[in-house]
């Protein structure tokens, strides 16, 4: 059991229910641990957003507590909200003022002293430091969300919270983003992220959360998540199409795909017999002759996608 | 005490005035000039002294006013309504800073520009009409006071308007008016005794007055009541501010 020292964030019981009477969050109750990256997944509208943000101090919570680094974030909002950084999702920024001129703004807002040494450092990991002096509006989208993360980083926070980082940037931007949350959790921060982009929950976390209107209905490490709920398919290139699949191979449920090129088998890797070996000898026996053979593991998507129709 | 967010928040608006400096100084300071040219020298030199001071320097104290108003509320509104407009607001309302913090970051700021708009015209006006003044540190706490007392009106403002029109609605169709009747053009002696009575009910009478009665020493209601009348305006503002931060009213969810 992991002792409760090891989680930065806890939300017990968290509910959030508009004015409108939207209720957006419903007795949500997790655990972020120190120094990991943690991946919140949902469709648009389950909560994601308002879960954040209630952490943070934008949104007040209807009911439940959410500690941060032990602080509750309403008796103690002061040395809660100091150990924030949030990159929300919208691009919003001070569109007149100068990158450098934000960013110092950022750490003084959060009660930090100026240290130019520091922005100087953020700037330059962030490949801003030479559009320092440059008013914001004048910035590509790609850059303004840097200024954004530079602005999130600028009071040193221990827990980051990334809304959709790399909505709308391109591939190259979306790299060095993951490059950069990588450099973050080595220097010992916590980072939650919230993305649509599944392979980015694949490539950085190392748990996933999912939420579906309102509701936690699943927190699971990424590793154990993609091996209980990830499935293997085994295609197999037949030399000849056929119509249908044959009666002695029903009990394998297999699809046919590509036009009858092709036969299609779901199995738990997971479980005590792949049955691939029976399955093999039964074609044989069924007189279908094989071309090629190749296995594709499932993705997060797919996974993500099965749980939230599931419900 | 977050001093360093205070400062922040203080400097960003400040810093704002001297981008903006033809919009937040000088365009005010040109019309104000503008209204002595003509109501000080032009009309000014045709009209007769009231209570013994010159016209031209009788309509200095309201001019000022009229200027420390409706910068004040503009300063003040805008500083706030911004930020909410462009969304950079989830930046304040996720720091750890109090309320009291936020209201003095902006609220200072525009305060402080109120101020020295108000020290400019006055310096302005020197040049056009002779003037004295009899009471300058209740000049200066009048000047300090309104502007505070007004910026936070602004403040307020700001958090209620759901647009640009919304925005100007207050400074340019409530007290402007006011202050063109409270008295900045005449003594409300000079009226018929039921305007007399109703222009009693206009706010703006009472900070006419004690700022006039601190450039000349005479005024259309007793100091005490101006000052009075002041701090009770002032203590609604807080009293407003004080909910809004309560409440969330249009800053949070």
């Amino acid at each position: 059991m992991i002792p409760a020292m090891t989680y930065i964030i806890k939300v017990a019981n968290l509910s959030k229910r508009y004015a409108s009477g939207f209720q957006a969050l419903r007795h949500v109750d997790l655990d972020i641990r120190e120094g990991e990256i943690f991946a919140l997944l949902g469709p648009n509208g389950a909560g994601k957003t308002t879960l954040i943000s209630t952490i943070c101090g934008i949104v007040r919570p209807s009911q439940g507590t959410v500690t941060v680094g032990g602080h509750d974030i309403t008796a103690d909002y002061r040395a809660a909200r100091g150990m924030i950084g949030l990159v929300p999702q919208e691009l919003t920024t001070d569109s007149f003022e100068s990158v450098w001129a934000t960013v110092t703004f950022s750490r003084g807002l959060f009660g930090k002293p100026p240290d130019p040494g520091l922005i100087t450092q953020i700037l330059k990991d962030l490949s801003l430091f030479d559009k320092k002096d440059a008013k914001i509006m004048t910035l590509s989208g790609g850059m303004k969300r840097r200024v954004m993360i530079a602005k999130a980083l600028s009071h040193e926070p221990r827990v980051l919270f990334l809304d959709e980082p790399t909505a709308g940037v391109d591939v190259e931007l979306r790299r060095d983003m993951w490059q950069l949350v990588g450099r973050l959790r080595a220097r010992g921060a916590t980072i939650i992220l919230t993305t649509h982009y599944i392979e980015e929950a694949e490539e950085m976390a190392d748990r996933v959360g999912v939420i579906s209107k309102g509701e936690i209905i699943l927190v699971e490490d990424k590793a154990v998540l993609m091996a209980k709920l990830g499935k293997t398919q085994l295609t197999i290139d037949l030399q000849n199409r056929i119509d249908a699949v044959p009666e002695s191979l029903a009990p394998f449920q297999l699809r046919l795909a590509e036009g009858g090129g092709a036969l299609v088998y779901t199995y738990d890797t997971q479980a005590q017999g792949t049955g691939i070996t029976v399955l093999l000898q039964a074609l044989a026996d069924a007189g279908l002759r094989l071309k090629d053979l190749h296995t594709r593991q499932s993705s997060l998507e797919e996974i993500f996608v099965n749980l939230v129709s599931d419900r | 005490m977050n001093l360093h967010g205070m400062k922040a928040i203080y400097r960003f608006e400040m810093a704002r005035t001297w981008r903006t400096l033809w919009q937040s100084i000088v365009s005010p300071v040109i019309s104000t000039s503008l209204y002595f040219v003509v109501f000080g020298a032009a009309i000014g030199s045709r009209m007769q002294e009231i209570d013994g001071i010159a016209y031209g320097a009788f309509i200095v104290p309201g001019l000022i006013m009229l200027s420390l108003l409706t910068q004040s509320i503009s300063n003040a509104s805008f500083g706030i309504y911004f930020p909410r407009f462009t969304g950079t607001i989830y930046e304040v309302l996720s720091a750890p800073i109090s309320t009291f913090e936020i209201v003095t970051g902006y609220v200072g700021a525009a305060a402080t520009k109120s101020v020295i708009l108000g020290l400019i015209i006055l310096a302005t006006a020197a040049l056009f009409v002779p003037l004295r003044i009899e009471h300058p540190l209740w000049m200066l706490a009048f000047l300090v006071l309104t502007a505070v007392t007004f910026s936070l009106f602004g403040f307020i403002i700001g958090i209620w308007a759901e647009g640009f029109e919304q925005l100007q609605f207050v400074p340019m169709l409530v007290v402007t008016p006011l202050t063109f009747l409270g008295g900045s053009f005449y003594s409300i002696d000079m009226l018929p005794p039921l305007w007399r009575t109703i222009s009693l009910f206009n706010p703006v009478v009472y900070l006419v007055s004690g700022f006039r009665w601190s450039f000349f020493g005479t005024a259309d209601v007793h100091i005490g009541v101006s000052v009075a009348m002041t701090l009770v305006f002032l203590a609604l503002c807080l009293a407003g501010i004080a909910w809004i931060f309560r409440t969330g009213y249009r800053l949070k969810a």
